[in-house]
């Protein structure tokens, strides 16, 4: 807009969405760590000595980034689309609305607190994980480089989601239908070049399968396409959804009649 | 005009499918004025509070606050405007002071802002609930909320779109007084309610709205001359039953039971001395004779039908 970022404003947002969450972490960094863990010790226990994807790597410890950046996508969607979602059910979303906040501020407040608390969660998991089993990391940037770029996108999905949802189950539609699916079959718990041909072609359109192959790259200094390209897609993806969510914000679009 | 002008509405139209909210409201409310926003329910009063406030986008017109034109510059509109919605919303998360604290951060007030909110909590009664979550406070505390979340950033301009509306009596007069003492300050107070006696007994100024149009902007004693002419109302009571009425009053007489006349009297044509002569011409003794002068419930009821 024609003033320079009211900063003190997207702080105070931000921070209202991070005590939103964590005064209900249980619910919020808790249950998805414990989640992540019981996927872990399932499928690790299961398949740790017959599936090995990548030369000298354990199953156990190749599930650990993808089931990282799952939980890193799976809550900074949920972070930013329950908020608004509640907010827009209870009213309460007005006391926003008649702030000076322009569009472009909500947008960077919301979602930098859906990467906050994609990368609590994600953290966490590590952090377990780890006190099981030996994780080397690679290339510790491009890890933090991923999980911020790939909870940023799902953040602004969540934005996304949650103006469009009228209802909680039409979010519920959203997070089954769409990011779910998205999440399970983008190579978290394999490497998508054990998938037949069709799928393996399918799955480069997942942007989901990126996300977590460049952190998987992170991790282990190997991966299925090049992290460059996947960082390039994450960024590009990401770019688009920052557009379309800020036409929305700016629009009002189910926000302002 | 504009330096004069606290919020300042032209033109403007809104519509919703198929209903026409707004058909082209013009309006002045000038700073410093207690102004009444009255109307039946559906008057289109929400949709302009709307509107002033940016939750609503006009579909033509423009609305400014203060000068600042609320679509292109509402940062400084939303900066001077405080809005005190209908309906009783709030964030369960949160206390009473973490959501002024809230609040004055979206505005980008930080601790500066705490002597202010200390001073709201207990001018509006909340200095003890201030610890308190949301969730627990009574409708009326809520309510209370919602008045100093509007102020929080000491808005120069507040509106208030049904404050009293399902709120008990102690309440109302406690808000009343505190919402006195800002205009005091000279703060513009707008207000929208469906409780006549308190605009009477409040605004300055008063428009009345009506199928999204403004059918009477005037001062209240304005309203009110014009209501008395319309519908000013005599009782007289006679000794004896009259059995036939002078020809010059038949058109006025409203009700005729026994020695009860009932007159309602167009005070631009005709006047109480007129009836009272011609009933005592024809031999007629008045024993009693009440007056009702119109109060803004008839100037409303006038006005909101006719247009029917």
């Amino acid at each position: 807009m024609n003033q320079a970022l009211n900063f003190f404003g997207v702080y105070t947002l931000f921070r209202k969405e991070i005590l939103r969450f964590s005064k209900v972490w249980l619910q919020t960094i808790g249950a998805p760590i414990v989640t992540s863990l019981l996927y872990l010790l399932v499928f690790g226990h299961v398949l740790e000595d017959r599936v090995q994807v990548f030369e000298g790597v354990s199953y156990t410890a190749f599930l650990i980034p993808g089931l990282m950046m799952m939980s890193v996508i799976q809550n900074a969607f949920a972070n930013s689309s329950s908020s608004l979602i509640q907010s827009k059910v209870t009213g309460n979303i007005v006391f926003i609305l008649l702030t000076p906040l322009s569009h472009l501020e909500m947008y960077l407040a919301f979602v930098a607190a859906a990467v906050m608390r994609g990368l609590l969660v994600g953290a966490g998991v590590c952090v377990v994980a780890v006190v099981f089993i030996d994780l080397p990391i690679a290339h510790p940037f491009l890890v933090l480089v991923f999980a911020l770029a790939g909870s940023a996108v799902l953040g602004s999905l969540g934005v996304i989601a949650g103006i469009w949802a009228d209802k909680f189950d039409q979010l519920a539609g959203f997070q089954n239908f769409v990011i779910m699916p998205l999440s399970f079959l983008s190579g978290v718990f394999y490497s998508i070049k054990s998938l037949p041909g069709f799928w393996q072609q399918l799955s480069h359109f997942n942007p989901f399968f990126y996300m977590i192959d460049g952190f998987r790259y992170g991790f282990f200094g190997v991966s299925d396409v090049s992290p460059w390209t996947s960082l390039a897609v994450v960024l590009i993806v990401w770019l688009a959804l920052a557009l379309a969510t800020l036409a929305m914000l700016a629009r009002g679009y189910k926000l302002r009649s | 005009m504009t330096d004069l002008s606290a919020i300042t509405v032209r033109g403007i139209h809104k519509s919703f499918r198929n209903l026409h909210a707004l058909k082209g409201v013009d309006l002045d409310i000038r700073r410093g004025e207690f102004f009444g926003l009255l109307g039946p329910n559906g008057a289109g009063k929400s949709t302009l509070i709307n509107i002033i406030a940016g939750l609503a986008r006009a579909d033509r017109g423009s609305v400014s606050v203060l000068g600042h034109d609320v679509a292109d510059q509402y940062r400084e509109a939303r900066r001077c405007l405080g809005i005190v919605p209908q309906e009783i919303v709030f964030d369960p998360f949160f206390n009473v002071r973490e959501v002024l604290r809230l609040q004055a951060g979206y505005f980008g007030l930080g601790r500066g802002a705490d002597d202010w909110i200390d001073e709201l909590l207990s001018g509006l009664g909340l200095a003890d609930k201030a610890g308190s979550n949301m969730r627990s406070l009574s409708g009326g505390m809520k309510r209370r909320v919602l008045v100093a979340q509007a102020l929080v950033h000491k808005p120069e301009v507040v509106v208030l779109d049904e404050p009293t509306a399902g709120v008990d009596v102690e309440l109302r007069q406690s808000l009343w007084a505190f919402v006195r003492r800002l205009h005091a300050q000279g703060r513009t107070i707008v207000l929208t309610t469906h409780y006549l006696e308190e605009a009477e007994s409040l605004c300055d100024r008063i428009a009345i709205l009506n199928h999204g149009e403004l059918v009477a902007l005037d001062t209240k004693q304005g309203l009110l001359d014009k209501g008395v002419g319309k519908t000013m109302t005599v009782c007289v009571t006679l000794a004896t039953p009259m059995t036939r009425l002078p020809e010059d009053l038949q058109p006025m007489l409203k009700e005729h039971k026994d020695n009860r006349l009932l007159f309602q009297i167009d005070r631009s044509r005709h006047s109480i001395v007129q009836v009272f002569d011609s009933l005592r011409r024809c031999g007629a003794e008045i024993l009693d004779l009440e007056t009702e002068a119109a109060d803004l419930e008839d100037v409303f009821i006038e006005l909101t039908t006719r247009s029917r």
